[in-house]
Protein backbone atom coordinates (compact mmCIF):
# COMPACT_ATOMS: atom_id res chain seq x y z
CA UNK A 1 0.00 0.00 0.00
CA UNK A 2 2.40 2.57 -1.03
CA UNK A 3 1.41 6.19 -1.49
CA UNK A 4 1.56 8.19 -4.23
CA UNK A 5 4.03 10.94 -5.77
CA UNK A 6 1.85 14.47 -4.46
CA UNK A 7 4.52 16.77 -5.27
CA UNK A 8 3.14 17.95 -8.55
CA UNK A 9 -0.61 18.02 -6.91
CA UNK A 10 -2.46 20.96 -8.36
CA UNK A 11 -6.02 22.16 -7.83
CA UNK A 12 -8.52 20.23 -9.86
CA UNK A 13 -6.51 16.71 -9.47
CA UNK A 14 -8.99 14.03 -7.88
CA UNK A 15 -8.56 11.78 -4.87
CA UNK A 16 -8.49 7.53 -6.89
CA UNK A 17 -11.71 6.71 -5.81
CA UNK A 18 -12.43 4.25 -3.27
CA UNK A 19 -15.35 1.33 -3.70
CA UNK A 20 -16.36 -1.14 -1.47
CA UNK A 21 -18.51 -4.35 -1.19
CA UNK A 22 -22.20 -4.13 -0.38
CA UNK A 23 -23.05 -3.43 3.78
CA UNK A 24 -24.33 -6.63 4.91
CA UNK A 25 -25.15 -6.99 8.96
CA UNK A 26 -21.79 -8.74 9.26
CA UNK A 27 -20.17 -5.50 8.40
CA UNK A 28 -22.63 -3.53 10.96
CA UNK A 29 -22.28 -6.20 13.65
CA UNK A 30 -18.55 -6.04 13.32
CA UNK A 31 -18.75 -1.87 12.91
CA UNK A 32 -20.65 -1.90 16.21
CA UNK A 33 -18.13 -3.78 17.97
CA UNK A 34 -14.88 -2.06 16.37
CA UNK A 35 -16.12 1.38 16.90
CA UNK A 36 -17.70 0.68 20.16
CA UNK A 37 -21.15 2.67 18.60
CA UNK A 38 -23.52 -0.24 19.51
CA UNK A 39 -26.51 2.30 18.86
CA UNK A 40 -29.33 -0.50 17.91
CA UNK A 41 -30.73 1.33 15.34
CA UNK A 42 -28.05 -0.11 12.91
CA UNK A 43 -28.02 -3.80 14.58
CA UNK A 44 -31.68 -4.32 15.00
CA UNK A 45 -34.23 -4.27 13.01
CA UNK A 46 -37.39 -4.35 15.46
CA UNK A 47 -35.51 -1.15 17.10
CA UNK A 48 -34.75 0.89 13.48
CA UNK A 49 -38.79 -0.48 12.80
CA UNK A 50 -40.47 1.41 15.97
CA UNK A 51 -38.35 4.49 15.03
CA UNK A 52 -39.17 4.38 11.55
CA UNK A 53 -37.24 3.11 9.14
CA UNK A 54 -37.84 0.31 6.66
CA UNK A 55 -34.82 -1.75 8.33
CA UNK A 56 -31.45 -1.28 9.78
CA UNK A 57 -29.02 1.18 8.17
CA UNK A 58 -25.09 1.76 8.23
CA UNK A 59 -23.78 4.10 10.65
CA UNK A 60 -22.75 7.22 9.58
CA UNK A 61 -19.23 6.68 10.86
CA UNK A 62 -18.74 3.82 8.49
CA UNK A 63 -18.84 5.92 5.85
CA UNK A 64 -16.72 8.29 6.86
CA UNK A 65 -14.14 5.86 7.81
CA UNK A 66 -13.93 4.77 4.35
CA UNK A 67 -13.48 8.32 3.15
CA UNK A 68 -10.59 8.48 5.63
CA UNK A 69 -9.52 5.24 4.24
CA UNK A 70 -9.40 7.36 0.58
CA UNK A 71 -7.45 9.47 2.08
CA UNK A 72 -4.91 7.63 4.01
CA UNK A 73 -3.95 5.33 1.26
CA UNK A 74 -3.43 8.10 -0.98
CA UNK A 75 -1.49 10.52 0.93
CA UNK A 76 -0.45 8.43 3.71
CA UNK A 77 -1.44 6.97 7.23
CA UNK A 78 -0.46 10.04 9.38
CA UNK A 79 -0.94 13.29 6.98
CA UNK A 80 -4.59 14.34 7.26
CA UNK A 81 -5.05 17.62 9.32
CA UNK A 82 -8.39 18.34 9.10
CA UNK A 83 -11.14 15.38 8.12
CA UNK A 84 -15.08 17.03 8.61
CA UNK A 85 -18.89 15.59 6.99
CA UNK A 86 -21.89 15.95 7.07
CA UNK A 87 -23.94 13.73 6.85
CA UNK A 88 -26.73 14.19 4.36
CA UNK A 89 -28.81 10.77 3.79
CA UNK A 90 -29.29 7.41 5.14
CA UNK A 91 -26.93 3.91 3.63
CA UNK A 92 -28.84 1.14 3.45
CA UNK A 93 -27.93 -2.75 3.30
CA UNK A 94 -26.53 -3.52 0.87
CA UNK A 95 -24.99 -0.50 -0.78
CA UNK A 96 -21.70 0.03 -1.84
CA UNK A 97 -19.97 3.01 -1.01
CA UNK A 98 -17.84 4.91 -3.24
CA UNK A 99 -15.51 7.32 -1.86
CA UNK A 100 -14.63 10.63 -4.04
CA UNK A 101 -12.56 13.71 -3.52
CA UNK A 102 -11.45 16.73 -5.59
CA UNK A 103 -7.85 18.69 -4.75
CA UNK A 104 -9.65 22.98 -4.40
CA UNK A 105 -6.26 24.10 -3.44
CA UNK A 106 -2.90 23.81 -1.83
CA UNK A 107 -1.68 25.56 0.70
CA UNK A 108 1.05 26.11 3.31
CA UNK A 109 0.16 26.48 6.97
CA UNK A 110 2.84 25.64 9.85
CA UNK A 111 5.17 25.12 7.66
CA UNK A 112 3.46 22.20 5.54
CA UNK A 113 2.02 21.69 2.26
CA UNK A 114 -1.21 20.92 2.54
CA UNK A 115 -4.06 20.16 -0.18
CA UNK A 116 -7.61 21.34 0.59
CA UNK A 117 -9.93 18.92 -0.53
CA UNK A 118 -13.86 18.44 -1.01
CA UNK A 119 -14.92 15.42 -0.09
CA UNK A 120 -18.01 12.86 -1.16
CA UNK A 121 -19.44 8.96 -0.64
CA UNK A 122 -22.41 8.14 -3.13
CA UNK A 123 -23.88 5.16 -2.54
CA UNK A 124 -23.80 3.39 -5.98
CA UNK A 125 -26.45 3.79 -8.30
CA UNK A 126 -27.77 5.57 -5.50
CA UNK A 127 -27.72 9.18 -3.68
CA UNK A 128 -24.54 11.05 -2.47
CA UNK A 129 -24.96 10.23 1.53
CA UNK A 130 -21.58 12.34 3.00
CA UNK A 131 -20.17 15.87 1.68
CA UNK A 132 -16.98 16.85 3.92
CA UNK A 133 -13.51 18.36 3.24
CA UNK A 134 -10.21 17.75 4.95
CA UNK A 135 -6.51 18.96 4.94
CA UNK A 136 -3.96 16.45 4.16
CA UNK A 137 -0.29 16.99 4.32
CA UNK A 138 1.70 16.18 1.14
CA UNK A 139 5.13 17.02 1.51
CA UNK B 1 -37.64 20.29 23.52
CA UNK B 2 -34.46 19.67 25.00
CA UNK B 3 -33.59 22.18 27.95
CA UNK B 4 -31.30 24.88 26.64
CA UNK B 5 -29.76 24.72 30.29
CA UNK B 6 -27.79 21.63 29.40
CA UNK B 7 -25.54 23.33 26.68
CA UNK B 8 -21.63 23.84 29.03
CA UNK B 9 -22.73 20.64 30.53
CA UNK B 10 -19.37 18.78 30.58
CA UNK B 11 -18.51 15.27 31.28
CA UNK B 12 -15.56 14.80 34.21
CA UNK B 13 -12.03 13.49 32.21
CA UNK B 14 -11.83 9.86 31.74
CA UNK B 15 -8.64 7.84 30.07
CA UNK B 16 -8.90 4.74 27.69
CA UNK B 17 -6.09 2.96 26.71
CA UNK B 18 -5.14 2.54 22.59
CA UNK B 19 -5.18 -1.62 22.52
CA UNK B 20 -4.00 -3.04 19.11
CA UNK B 21 -6.61 -5.96 19.64
CA UNK B 22 -9.31 -3.08 19.51
CA UNK B 23 -7.51 -1.21 16.67
CA UNK B 24 -7.24 -4.41 14.72
CA UNK B 25 -11.13 -5.24 15.28
CA UNK B 26 -12.18 -1.60 13.65
CA UNK B 27 -9.60 -2.11 10.61
CA UNK B 28 -11.69 -5.68 10.30
CA UNK B 29 -14.92 -3.44 10.25
CA UNK B 30 -13.98 -1.04 8.07
CA UNK B 31 -11.74 -3.22 5.15
CA UNK B 32 -8.80 -1.07 6.14
CA UNK B 33 -5.60 -3.60 5.61
CA UNK B 34 -3.04 -1.01 5.38
CA UNK B 35 -0.24 -2.78 7.57
CA UNK B 36 0.87 0.84 8.59
CA UNK B 37 -2.34 0.59 11.00
CA UNK B 38 -2.08 -3.04 11.73
CA UNK B 39 1.63 -3.61 12.11
CA UNK B 40 4.28 -2.48 14.59
CA UNK B 41 7.06 -3.11 11.77
CA UNK B 42 5.21 -1.33 8.80
CA UNK B 43 4.68 1.54 11.01
CA UNK B 44 8.45 1.83 11.99
CA UNK B 45 9.11 1.76 8.41
CA UNK B 46 6.87 4.46 7.05
CA UNK B 47 8.84 6.76 10.35
CA UNK B 48 6.74 6.04 13.29
CA UNK B 49 7.81 4.99 16.36
CA UNK B 50 4.61 3.03 17.00
CA UNK B 51 1.27 1.86 15.17
CA UNK B 52 -0.50 4.93 14.17
CA UNK B 53 -4.66 4.79 14.26
CA UNK B 54 -7.00 5.71 11.26
CA UNK B 55 -8.51 9.44 11.15
CA UNK B 56 -12.01 8.32 12.66
CA UNK B 57 -10.31 6.66 15.62
CA UNK B 58 -10.73 9.03 18.07
CA UNK B 59 -14.44 8.86 17.93
CA UNK B 60 -14.23 4.69 18.40
CA UNK B 61 -11.69 5.91 21.75
CA UNK B 62 -14.46 8.27 22.78
CA UNK B 63 -17.32 5.32 22.28
CA UNK B 64 -15.11 3.37 24.38
CA UNK B 65 -14.42 5.55 27.19
CA UNK B 66 -15.66 4.93 30.84
CA UNK B 67 -17.83 8.23 31.27
CA UNK B 68 -20.18 7.86 34.14
CA UNK B 69 -22.83 9.07 32.39
CA UNK B 70 -23.35 9.50 28.96
CA UNK B 71 -23.78 13.08 27.88
CA UNK B 72 -26.84 13.11 25.08
CA UNK B 73 -28.54 9.79 26.61
CA UNK B 74 -27.82 10.39 30.17
CA UNK B 75 -27.85 14.07 31.08
CA UNK B 76 -30.31 15.51 27.76
CA UNK B 77 -31.52 12.23 27.71
CA UNK B 78 -32.57 12.37 23.93
CA UNK B 79 -34.25 9.38 22.63
CA UNK B 80 -31.57 7.38 20.72
CA UNK B 81 -34.84 6.05 18.08
CA UNK B 82 -35.17 9.82 17.02
CA UNK B 83 -31.73 10.59 17.13
CA UNK B 84 -29.55 10.92 13.85
CA UNK B 85 -25.69 11.88 13.27
CA UNK B 86 -25.86 15.05 11.67
CA UNK B 87 -21.87 16.72 11.45
CA UNK B 88 -18.66 15.07 12.35
CA UNK B 89 -15.34 17.13 12.33
CA UNK B 90 -12.01 16.30 13.25
CA UNK B 91 -8.33 18.43 14.05
CA UNK B 92 -5.61 16.24 14.16
CA UNK B 93 -2.78 17.97 16.12
CA UNK B 94 -0.40 14.41 16.88
CA UNK B 95 -0.46 11.13 16.41
CA UNK B 96 -2.76 8.92 18.74
CA UNK B 97 -0.62 5.82 18.59
CA UNK B 98 -0.86 2.24 19.93
CA UNK B 99 0.05 2.30 23.66
CA UNK B 100 -1.43 5.74 24.07
CA UNK B 101 -3.34 6.52 27.12
CA UNK B 102 -6.18 9.00 25.70
CA UNK B 103 -7.42 10.69 28.23
CA UNK B 104 -11.17 12.95 26.78
CA UNK B 105 -13.71 14.96 27.91
CA UNK B 106 -16.52 15.91 26.08
CA UNK B 107 -18.60 19.14 26.20
CA UNK B 108 -22.60 20.42 25.11
CA UNK B 109 -21.13 23.16 23.11
CA UNK B 110 -24.56 24.37 21.93
CA UNK B 111 -28.37 23.28 21.28
CA UNK B 112 -30.25 24.51 18.75
CA UNK B 113 -33.33 24.37 16.42
CA UNK B 114 -34.37 24.73 12.87
CA UNK B 115 -37.52 24.52 11.69
CA UNK B 116 -40.02 26.04 14.74
CA UNK B 117 -38.26 23.35 16.87
CA UNK B 118 -38.86 20.17 13.90
CA UNK B 119 -34.97 20.06 14.52
CA UNK B 120 -33.23 20.15 17.46
CA UNK B 121 -29.41 19.70 17.21
CA UNK B 122 -26.89 19.37 19.96
CA UNK B 123 -23.17 20.20 19.59
CA UNK B 124 -20.65 17.69 21.33
CA UNK B 125 -17.13 18.71 21.77
CA UNK B 126 -14.09 16.57 22.90
CA UNK B 127 -10.70 16.78 23.26
CA UNK B 128 -8.15 14.34 23.22
CA UNK B 129 -5.28 14.34 24.93
CA UNK B 130 -2.61 11.66 25.59
CA UNK B 131 -0.48 10.74 28.61
CA UNK B 132 2.56 13.92 28.49
CA UNK B 133 -0.63 16.25 28.02
CA UNK B 134 -0.34 16.96 24.45
CA UNK B 135 -3.49 17.51 22.58
CA UNK B 136 -4.16 15.20 19.95
CA UNK B 137 -7.19 15.83 18.59
CA UNK B 138 -10.61 17.56 19.17
CA UNK B 139 -13.49 16.12 17.90
CA UNK B 140 -17.40 17.87 17.21
CA UNK B 141 -20.33 15.79 16.58
CA UNK B 142 -23.51 17.48 16.03
CA UNK B 143 -26.69 15.12 16.49
CA UNK B 144 -30.16 15.79 15.17
CA UNK B 145 -33.09 14.92 16.94
CA UNK B 146 -36.42 14.58 14.98
CA UNK B 147 -39.05 15.78 16.68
Amino acid sequence: MSTQDLSTLKAGDALPTLTTGPITPLTLALFAGGSGDHNPIHVDKAFAVSAGFPDVFAHGMLSMAYLGRALTDWAGATAVRQFGVRFAAITPLGASVACDGIVEQIIEQEGERLAKLTLRATVVDGPVTLVGDALVRIG
Amino acid sequence: MIDRKHIGATTEEVSIDVELSQLRLFCQAIGETNPVFLDADAARAVGQERIPTPPTYPQTLLNLSPFKKNLVLDVIEADLARMLHGEQVFEYHHPIQVGDTIRMRQTVADIYDKKDGALEFIVLETLARNQDDVVCATLKSVAVIRN
